[in-house]
């Protein structure tokens, strides 16, 4: 009667142990582009997957992406859905309450972004409306800094988000400056504008791993200056940005 | 596993305001959906092939494709135009709650025509001889003696219909509202609780859905009282 | 009629996992249908209270909901229940699996009611007559119920069946890359909502006729011999 009830189990679990020894399962969301996107032929791109493929090839291990909406993404990890989330994570203290991140892979800051020649100034934002992704450091610096005195709107994924500034039901969109440079070098942003001054959070963006996973992290760490020193990792900075990110 | 008991008593207002918002849309979507409805049921059964087809194709499309992908029409969809951002309808639907009230409306609108017009359609015919027999003319039949008889008909179905609407409303979540599933969607953002989080907001949905199944009963005894009259 | 910029292929690729799931929806939750039905008309009262919890409690909260707490929820249950058999280490869900447990379980309590409907609506002769030939209850059920079960259920299943075909949209947001998923991909990539939104409607209201098509016909044949049961 075990027996049976644990090949039920089983075969009801398609996935078997979380980490087999070569095999590595990285959560990623599959809309923040130039990070993580799906092209049109249903692959993933962008920096972060070339980043993890990189990691990946220097850890020795076969990676596996599992797409995850983004308020679900730490939910997932805690629940074993994948192993490592690698998408442009934010390294808070909010999130190291639930789980563990390795060293940074990228640096950020928080950029806005207005309709060009609009008369909005980061000091008069006050009943303006403020977007933001839900669940981001963006959404957190809008509250805190701003408060109840804008007008907050969440969003599920960035480019949703993005569709509403270009529709006009956002004023003002806050955002990671590399997504927001990248947007507004797309056709989308063409009648859009960076303004006012970065707000530089110390925001540093890292691989987000279980609480207590501890030879997962070093594996990574030491990828990471493997990647770093060998120049694999400049040359995919080049492919998406001018300057350097790190 | 975990259960943690006091994230549930900690973020339970706010589940609760949440919980507001969700009877706010689900109210003011039924009373435009029934406001669709019965235009569109009578036009189901009119003797005029173009109403009859127009009222088909409606019907056809919002019971064909599911409620989220409508929501996305609504909201994202339409803001693509050029033509609709510069409409007087703009200042409207530029703002998601009147968005989610649209495509909630013309869903329910939808389900609530088909309702309408099966009910209309087992109205007994002698009743509606009868009526003829007196005289009536085809608008007084239909304001007499076959809307209200369809009421009584299609009474529990529609009872069901605005059920299928609430657990609908979670949707209005995935367009920025905050909304009981909003919340609690905002709330898991926080806490990376989901388990205890949604559990909470969905016996808040029980407890909507059984207040509201009791009023229909109580609606539809009240209705159908006549009828105890007739066998006592 | 669309410029649907390469995504086509895409969008199709979507549509055939919703069929998948869908027909895999069906199949559990008839099963789970049969079976809540069973037990509500049976004889133990503890049998017949936790159908009706089960029923009560799937259909009064947002099928959202259910599919959300069913794929965060499920593998720390799996992995407690495994542990209590002495198996370590740890279980899981895939997007799939657990769109499939959500919608089924949904599924299963509608069609509750349909199958208990379909059940008391067989004459009560007949089973009175296959008694009195020596039948049990197990035998009748068997022989006289369940195949005179589907010609009267068909209909209802049908209405379910439409109906869990658009709840798969819901598991778009566990990561499933069905036609809704695959939708908003596109939108994403080419900011182009509606054109990729209206595609995936047609594609949906495609599915939902060709399975009205298909329940006509199976209902004719369910009924054949029947000839007052024609419509």
């Amino acid at each position: 009667m075990r027996k049976i009830a644990i090949a039920l189990a089983a075969s009801l679990a398609l996935a078997g142990p979380a980490l087999a020894a070569d095999k590595v399962r990285i959560g990623t969301e599959g809309a923040y582009p130039p990070f993580n996107q799906i092209d049109a032929s249903g692959k993933l791109i962008g920096f972060d997957i070339d980043i993890a493929n990189a990691l990946c090839a220097e850890m020795k291990v076969t990676c596996e992406f599992v797409t995850q909406d983004w308020d679900g993404i730490i939910p997932g990890l805690l629940a074993k859905k994948y192993d490592a989330i690698i998408a442009s994570m934010s390294i808070t203290d909010e999130r190291k309450q639930k789980v563990d991140f390795t060293d940074r892979y990228y640096s950020n800051s928080l950029s806005f972004i207005r309709k060009k020649g609009a008369s909005i100034e980061q000091a008069n934002l006050k009943g303006k409306t403020l977007g933001a992704q839900r669940a981001t450091i963006a959404a957190e610096h809008i509250e805190k800094m701003y408060g109840k005195n804008v007008d907050v709107k969440l969003y599920d994924t960035q480019e949703n988000a993005f569709l509403d500034l270009e529709a006009g039901r956002i004023d003002v969109m806050v955002v990671d400056f590399g997504v927001g440079y990248n947007w507004l070098n797309s056709d989308a942003g063409k009648g859009f504008e960076f303004f006012g001054k970065n707000a530089d959070v110390g925001d540093h963006i890292g691989i987000a791993i279980r609480k207590g996973d501890k030879e997962l992290a070093d594996k990574f760490n030491a990828a990471i200056k493997a990647i770093r020193a060998s120049g694999v990792y400049s040359k995919i900075n080049a492919k998406y940005f001018p300057f350097d990110i790190y | 596993m975990s259960f943690d008991l006091g994230l549930v008593i900690e973020y339970f207002p706010r589940l609760l305001s949440g919980a507001g918002l969700t009877v706010e849309l689900i109210a003011i979507s039924s009373l435009v959906g029934i406001c669709i409805a019965v235009p569109v049921g009578l036009m189901r059964v009119s003797a005029s092939p173009t109403l009859r087809n127009l009222s088909l194709a409606y019907v056809f499309f919002f019971r064909g494709t599911p409620l989220l992908i409508q929501i996305f029409l609504v909201y994202y969809g339409l803001s693509q135009f050029e033509a609709v951002r510069n409409s007087v309808l703009w200042p409207f639907l530029r703002q998601p709650y009147w968005c989610a009230i649209v495509a909630f409306a013309l869903n329910t609108g939808a389900y609530t025509a088909e309702i309408l017009r099966g009910a209309m359609q087992a109205v007994p015919r002698g009743e509606i001889e009868a009526a003829r027999a007196f005289g009536m003319s085809t608008a007084l039949l239909f304001r007499r003696v076959i809307l209200p008889r369809a009421v009584r008909i299609g009474w529990p179905a529609y009872g069901n219909e605005v059920i299928f609407m609430i657990k609908g409303s979670a949707l209005a979540s995935t367009i920025t509202l905050l909304d009981l599933t909003g919340m609690a969607r905002t709330i898991i953002a926080k806490t990376y609780a989901p388990v205890e989080i949604f559990l909470a907001a969905g016996l808040i949905y029980l407890a909507i859905v059984f207040v509201l199944t009791r009023a229909f009963r109580r609606i539809e005894a009240r209705l159908n009282r006549y009828l105890l009259h007739e066998s006592a | 009629m669309f410029d649907l910029k390469g995504f086509g292929d895409q969008l199709l690729l979507g549509a055939l996992m919703t069929v998948g799931l869908a027909l895999s929806v069906l199949c559990v939750g008839t099963i789970l249908g049969l079976a809540g039905a069973i037990a509500k008309l049976s004889k133990s009262a503890p049998a017949r209270f936790a159908a009706e919890t089960y029923t009560a409690v799937l259909r009064g909260i947002p099928e959202l909901l259910i599919v959300l707490v069913i794929y965060f929820g499920s593998s720390g249950l799996l992995t407690a229940a495994a542990e209590a058999m002495g198996h370590d280490g740890f279980v899981e869900l895939s997007p799939f699996a657990a769109g499939v447990t959500a919608l089924s379980l949904v599924f299963g309590a509608y069609a509750t009611e349909v199958f208990r409907g379909a059940i008391l609506a067989i004459p009560k002769g007949q089973i009175e007559a296959a008694r009195a030939i020596g039948m049990n209850r197990r035998l009748v059920f068997l022989r006289v119920t369940l195949p005179q079960l589907w010609r009267v259920a068909l209909p209802g299943l049908g209405n379910l069946f439409l109906v869990s075909q658009k709840d798969t949209a819901l598991v778009s947001v566990i990561g499933l890359e069905e036609l809704t998923r695959k939708a908003a991909f596109a939108t994403g990539f080419t900011k182009a909502p509606f054109t990729f939104y209206m595609a995936a409607a047609v594609l949906y209201l495609t599915i939902t006729s060709v399975t009205m098509v298909g329940l006509h016909l199976a209902e004719r044949r369910a009924s054949r011999g029947m000839p007052g049961m024609r419509g």
